[in-house]
């Protein structure tokens, strides 16, 4: 399956957000939002081509089959929901309510398909 | 107190945590709405599992004491219960007597009469054993199996109550109700369920308000007035200035929960799927739809916390270019020496301790996640040593001292001397603490492993 592929001025997932937040949800889990500003936001981060457990799995190296991910079109949101690789305030914990571990997933760019970046790509 | 089923029933959450501390207009526009009960949350595991590991509060006693005077006042006046739940950050019994003696003393200093009811929820490692015998303990994912061996490690285990334990202090004629660690949402739903609300609006609108203004458009204000009746509720917050909007209470449901649909209480699961919100007004929003499903196995979630060593952390700053250029390189040399000379002078093999290196400025929060490169304009480089006791823990950051202050990178033919921010640049950390279980208990009645006292009121 090809890649998508997002040039390097492509909008980040952060751009298209209201907020992409993160947060301990007790002290074995991660989940974070993707709270996008409308409905077209929503389409890019809903479509499973792209954002999928495999992605999350890579960004964050963790077992895809634990990852969650759950769309909610009536609020243009996107939750992903996995065990914490660190436990929660253990010594290679370095976030201890895991606030600041959305930042990967909010610089993501947003991808384009090949035949839009192709046209998109002209005039760079 | 009333017991009798209600038409609907008035929640004051005046913050989302005993000892954040509100405005008193916050209370005052409560009262003058009409109340039946005060609620609030008075703990947390979010802040990890010192607090519970050390039965220490994260909260500091005059702030507790402030939020609990100004509590008790307006339950007084209303005549209505004040419910608090998990006191002391982590409902150890230790936290519930540090929460009743404040306001033991404040029922004194107020000429207050209130009865208190003071409910316990830490378990003995012996009981659960006989639980995990009798194959009553089950794990939630992620964890496996629980062992004894894992249950008599734990400092302090407590179990999180339902609701059940405060309807009984609350029938038994409790005006207060001081409950050890409790579900967040147990802490609000007890009294509308012992008045007959629907369980499945009950437990929604318990979840909506126990982190106080988080559902609304100003987080910082605190505070919200929920209403709960045969069919739904509604929920606004306290400051006249913020706003509930349909999106932020329905948002409230994804913050600090995996499920965004399901939560799984002692008694069975809410299930918000199919709950509608409608905004009533510019700043009040009703929500209908919600259900509850009564498992059939009442279950009780276990927390518990252990040692797991000791830590001392050192600390310096680094703004040279010339070693931010090669930042990475110099860790792994920091790392490497360290190994050797802690081997050399103090005999320790890697795997009888450990150490965290953090680049603060460079990839610290992140580490190998960190999707962005470039050097950093200044480090600071954090050494976090963990040891089975303290004393080889400081030595070891001792003997990281010189390279905290000198060490060059593999490329430098001189010296540095780095800013160190502090004299001595050590500081212990006690014991270091680790959550050993997510683990839930058969419950043979809802009650059963909590216990309750009640106080007859002195100052009546």
């Amino acid at each position: 399956m090809p890649e998508p592929t997002s040039p390097p001025d492509a909008p980040t997932l952060g751009d298209l957000a209201l907020e992409v937040r993160s947060k301990n949800a007790g002290p074995f889990w991660v989940t974070m939002e993707l709270f996008m500003r409308d409905a077209d936001g929503y389409r890019i981060v809903a479509d499973e081509s792209f954002l999928d457990e495999r992605l999350i799995a890579d960004l964050y190296r963790v077992d895809a089959s634990t990852i969650r991910i759950y769309r909610i079109p009536s609020l243009n949101v996107v939750k992903i929901s996995f065990p914490r690789p660190v436990s929660q305030g253990s010594l290679r914990d370095r976030d201890m309510h895991a606030g600041q571990h959305h930042v990967p997933l909010a610089l993501l760019r947003a991808p384009v398909a090949t035949p839009v970046a192709a046209v998109a790509g002209g005039g760079a | 107190m009333d017991n009798e089923p209600a038409e609907r029933v008035r929640i004051l959450t005046p913050s989302g945590m005993l000892g954040a501390g509100w405005d008193e207009a916050t209370i005052e526009r409560g009262l003058a709405l009409g109340i039946d009960v005060i609620t609030i949350d008075g703990g947390s595991t979010d802040s990890g599992p010192y607090y519970l590991g050390s039965s220490t509060p994260k909260t500091t006693a005059k702030a507790v004491e402030r939020d609990l005077r100004s509590a008790l006042r307006a339950a007084a006046r209303a005549d209505v219960p004040l419910v608090i739940g998990s006191c002391g950050t982590s409902g150890t019994d230790t936290g519930v007597d540090w929460v009743a003696g404040m306001v033991a003393r404040i029922q004194a200093e107020e000429g207050l009469g209130l009865r208190v009811a003071r409910i316990y929820s830490e378990q003995s490692a012996a009981d659960l054993k006989e639980a995990l015998d009798a194959g009553r303990i089950h794990p939630l994912p992620p964890l496996g199996d629980l062992t004894a061996e894992t249950l008599e490690s734990c400092t302090h285990i407590v179990g999180l109550m339902g609701h059940e334990p405060i309807v009984e202090a609350l029938r038994a004629g409790a005006q207060v109700v001081l409950a050890g660690r409790a579900t967040d949402t147990a802490v609000a739903a007890a009294y509308p369920l012992m008045r007959g609300m629907p369980a499945g609006p009950t437990w929604h609108a318990a979840k909506i308000v126990e982190c106080g203004g988080q559902a609304t458009s100003n987080p910082r204000t605190g505070g919200v007035y929920t209403v709960i009746d045969a069919t739904g509720f509604t929920i606004e917050p306290l400051d006249p200035d913020a706003a509930c909007t349909p999106i932020s209470v329905a948002a409230h449901m994804l913050y600090e929960t995996a499920d965004p649909f399901e939560m799984r209480e002692p008694d069975g699961t809410l299930d918000v799927r199919d709950a509608t919100y409608v905004a009533i007004d510019e700043r009040t929003v009703r929500v209908e739809g919600s259900r509850f499903q009564v498992a059939d196995q009442h279950t009780i979630k276990l927390e518990g916390a252990r040692i797991t060593g000791y830590e001392t952390v050192s600390f310096t700053g680094i703004r040279d270019p010339l070693i931010l250029k090669d930042i990475d390189a110099w860790a792994e040399l920091m790392g490497t020496v360290i190994r050797d000379r802690v081997a050399q002078i103090l005999g320790l093999a890697q795997d009888e301790y450990a150490f965290d290196l953090r680049l603060y400025g460079h990839n610290a929060v992140l580490g190998d996640l960190e999707p962005e490169s470039g050097p950093p304009r200044e480090v600071g480089a954090m050494l976090l040593v963990n040891a089975p006791d303290q004393a080889t823990a400081t030595a070891i950051a001792k003997i990281a001292n010189p390279l905290m202050l000198h060490l060059p990178t593999p490329s430098m033919d001189y010296l540095p001397s780095l800013a160190f921010p502090s004299s001595p640049a050590e500081v212990e950390r006690g014991a270091a603490y680790e959550f050993v279980l997510n683990h839930v208990v058969d419950s043979i009645t809802p009650t059963a492993i909590f216990r309750t006292e009640i106080e007859e009121p002195v100052h009546a």
